[in-house]
């Protein structure tokens, strides 16, 4: 009985790490979406750039460095990663803004063509990443819990709250949401609609660096291709919860997590875990064709 | 005189004015088929390959393009049909049966799951849909990678090691080298554009772009929307199954790492790039994104940039989709407008234009 509670208990714990990294690149996945109706495709492999920053600059500092260079390996790598993503915007899909709604996809696929393989030219096998600290297990009874899984869950609900407050309670939160509800109007309203994508594009990706970095830490190691399943679990969180819905992305990244976990734990062989993730997605979809948190959006004639 | 060499008007007035076009594409026609024969028993060769891989990808853009350019449904896994195709194919053909059979099981098969799968999720709306689309072409393969006892699991299928496969034959003439299936391939590829181009000009053509353009409206004027999307997303499948049963017989092996994400990814942009609903422009956008990372590879390259520069060839095959997708935003051969149904914005009349002030 006890060893299924904590199967349970260690499944759900899993389920929410991995969930808390889902969730911050479903983040740059719906808060584009949000702004310009435009799915960012290459936004994995921002998330793939944070994860290399921060393996290069861990690389760089000496072995046990601590908390403090976790930090700063965050920090760094969120900067990093946000950057890239105001370039790629520039370079890419700034000059497709008034274009067919499919065409930013070719220049989002040839952008992440590019990015990988300009990783991929300067390190084409996988770097294994330092742990600056070591893992230290918690007991509760039968119950077990580490600090990394406390440290990614921790990380990832404290950047979702910043998040919340910044676009809630800020002026330019509220700019940005604004932007999203109705880009034309928020102009005429003296709402600086370009500078907003940008910051759009800044916040979204430094999430998406952030979670390489976690991602990083969790698994032990990061190579030019991480981004590519990551990604598409995160942006089919996204969908889940509702794209364009910033909770909704929150909330479809743990869902996501919880059900990979659960799947993996309780199967009879874990390879089924991703088919039970993509079958529920299509099964909620089905009963909520918007998502669990999207609004129906009644059509304008 | 002058007028007469120079004015366009008056050279298009020589003689067979209105042959002109269909004569000389007649004649790039015949240099491309001739091309495998040409090349045949020399160093290009392998350009027989790529010919035939573009002729594959053909194909199966030209079912994209019955989703994308015609509906506007953005599907993101079309290659699980693929798949379905290539693994119906590969298992009846280890069980002794030809190919002539196995090429309608395969069509029937993709066609059938794919009605299926549009019975259920077709009510769903733009990105919804295409998240959905996707989500089932990782679960086809996935499932290949895993279901070991029918598939093999990763390590794929071989037709090589089995004596159980029959030849392929075409009345009794036996196709085996790349040469044959070129000719096989675009033997397909040609019925697929007919098929293509007769749907294009009939009610049921015109009824999918009224959807595309104007859901709403269409279903005003009594198109039935949801029994004409699910045709379009059925027969989009049979092109898939076709190309699937050519591959496997082709390549004679088969593994579920064929068919990721990224290959469906690359159909679209081959689409878009080309120009959604226009088929000349399917065509040049499958040339382009097949050929690219060939030309890329080739010997001609690294005799201009140095062995580092095809290493960097996606590097550079990344940046030039980049590149065109900002240049040509329709695409490279978009649906022209007098093709078009309707023109997409009504232009403002010209008096009241010139009246606005100049924008800043």
């Amino acid at each position: 009985m006890t060893g299924a509670v904590s199967t349970l208990f260690e499944q759900v714990l899993n389920g929410l790490t991995l969930g808390g990294i889902y969730a911050l690149i479903a983040l740059g996945y719906t808060m584009v979406y949000g702004v310009l109706l435009m799915i960012n495709f290459a936004h994995s492999e921002l998330f793939m750039i944070g994860g290399v920053v921060s393996w290069l600059l861990l690389s760089l500092l000496p072995a046990g460095a601590g908390v403090g260079a976790l930090t700063a390996c965050l920090v760094v790598s969120m900067a990093a990663s946000g950057l890239a993503a105001v370039i790629l915007d520039r370079v890419a899909y700034a000059p497709l803004r008034r274009s067919a709604r499919l065409t930013p996809l070719i220049s989002a696929i040839g952008a992440s063509l590019f990015l990988q393989n300009l990783v991929f030219l300067w390190r084409d096998s996988q770097l294994s990443f330092p742990r600056p600290f070591a893992v230290v297990r918690y007991h509760f009874g039968a119950l077990e819990i580490n600090s990394l899984q406390v440290l990614i869950i921790a990380t990832s609900v404290a950047l979702m709250g910043a998040l919340t407050f910044f676009v809630q309670k800020t002026r330019l939160g509220k700019a940005m949401r604004a932007v999203a509800q109705d880009a034309e109007t928020a102009e005429l309203m003296g709402v600086p609609v370009n500078r907003l994508i940008a910051l759009t594009f800044l916040i979204g990706g430094a999430l998406g660096g952030a979670a390489g970095t976690l991602n990083g830490l969790y698994y032990g190691s990061v190579k030019y291709n991480m981004g590519f399943f990551p990604g598409v679990k995160a942006f089919t969180a996204a969908v889940l919860g509702g794209i364009g819905n910033i909770p909704g992305a929150m909330l479809g990244g743990f869902l996501l997590g919880l059900l990979e976990s659960l799947g993996a734990g309780f199967l009879p062989e874990p390879e089924w875990k991703d088919v039970f993730a993509f079958a529920v997605l299509i099964l909620v979809l089905i009963l909520r064709p918007s998502g669990l948190l999207g609004e129906h959006v009644p059509e304008k004639v | 005189m002058f007028l007469k060499k120079f004015n366009p008007v008056f050279r298009a007035a020589g003689p067979f004015p209105k042959l002109r076009r269909p004569l000389a594409a007649a004649a790039c026609t015949a240099v491309f088929l001739a091309l495998p024969l040409l090349l045949e028993n020399t160093s290009w060769a392998f350009v027989i390959r790529i010919l035939g891989l573009m002729g594959l990808y053909g194909i199966l853009a030209l079912g994209v393009n019955l989703v994308l350019g015609y509906v506007g449904l953005l599907d993101l896994g079309f290659m699980a049909f693929y798949a379905i195709g290539a693994y119906t194919t590969a298992l009846l053909s280890l069980r002794g049966v030809g190919f002539w059979w196995c090429l309608p099981a395969s069509v029937a098969a993709a066609m059938g799951v794919r009605a299926l799968l549009g019975w259920t999720v077709l009510r769903l709306r733009g990105d919804y849909l295409s998240i959905v689309t996707l989500g089932f072409g990782e679960i086809t393969r996935i499932t290949l990678n895993n279901w070991d006892s029918l598939t093999n699991g990763p390590k794929g299928i071989s037709l090589l090691s089995s004596l159980q496969v029959p030849p392929m034959r075409f009345f009794g003439f036996p196709l085996e080298s790349n040469t044959h299936f070129f000719y096989l391939i675009y033997a397909f590829l040609a019925l697929g554009l007919v098929a293509c181009a007769r749907l294009d000009r009939s009610r049921i053509g015109r009824a999918w772009m009224a959807l595309r353009d104007d859901e709403l409206a269409a279903r005003a004027m009594g198109v039935n929307a949801p029994h004409l999307k699910n045709l379009a997303f059925t027969l989009s499948a049979g092109f898939a199954g076709v190309a699937g049963a050519l591959f496997v017989r082709w390549e004679n092996f088969v593994t579920p790492e064929s068919f990721t994400f990224w290959e469906s990814a690359l159909l679209v942009a081959m689409v878009v790039l080309g120009g959604m609903g226009s088929l000349p422009g399917v065509l040049m956008g499958v040339a382009l994104i097949v050929g690219l990372p060939e030309v890329l590879r080739s010997d001609v390259f690294r005799w201009i940039g140095g062995a580092q520069a095809v290493n960097a060839r996606y590097l550079l095959f990344g940046a030039l989709l980049v590149v065109m997708a900002i240049l040509r935003p329709q695409g490279f051969w978009p649906r022209s407008a007098a093709s078009a149904a309707l023109p997409p914005q009504v232009p403002r009349p010209p008096d009241e234009a010139e009246r606005l002030p100049p924008k800043e």
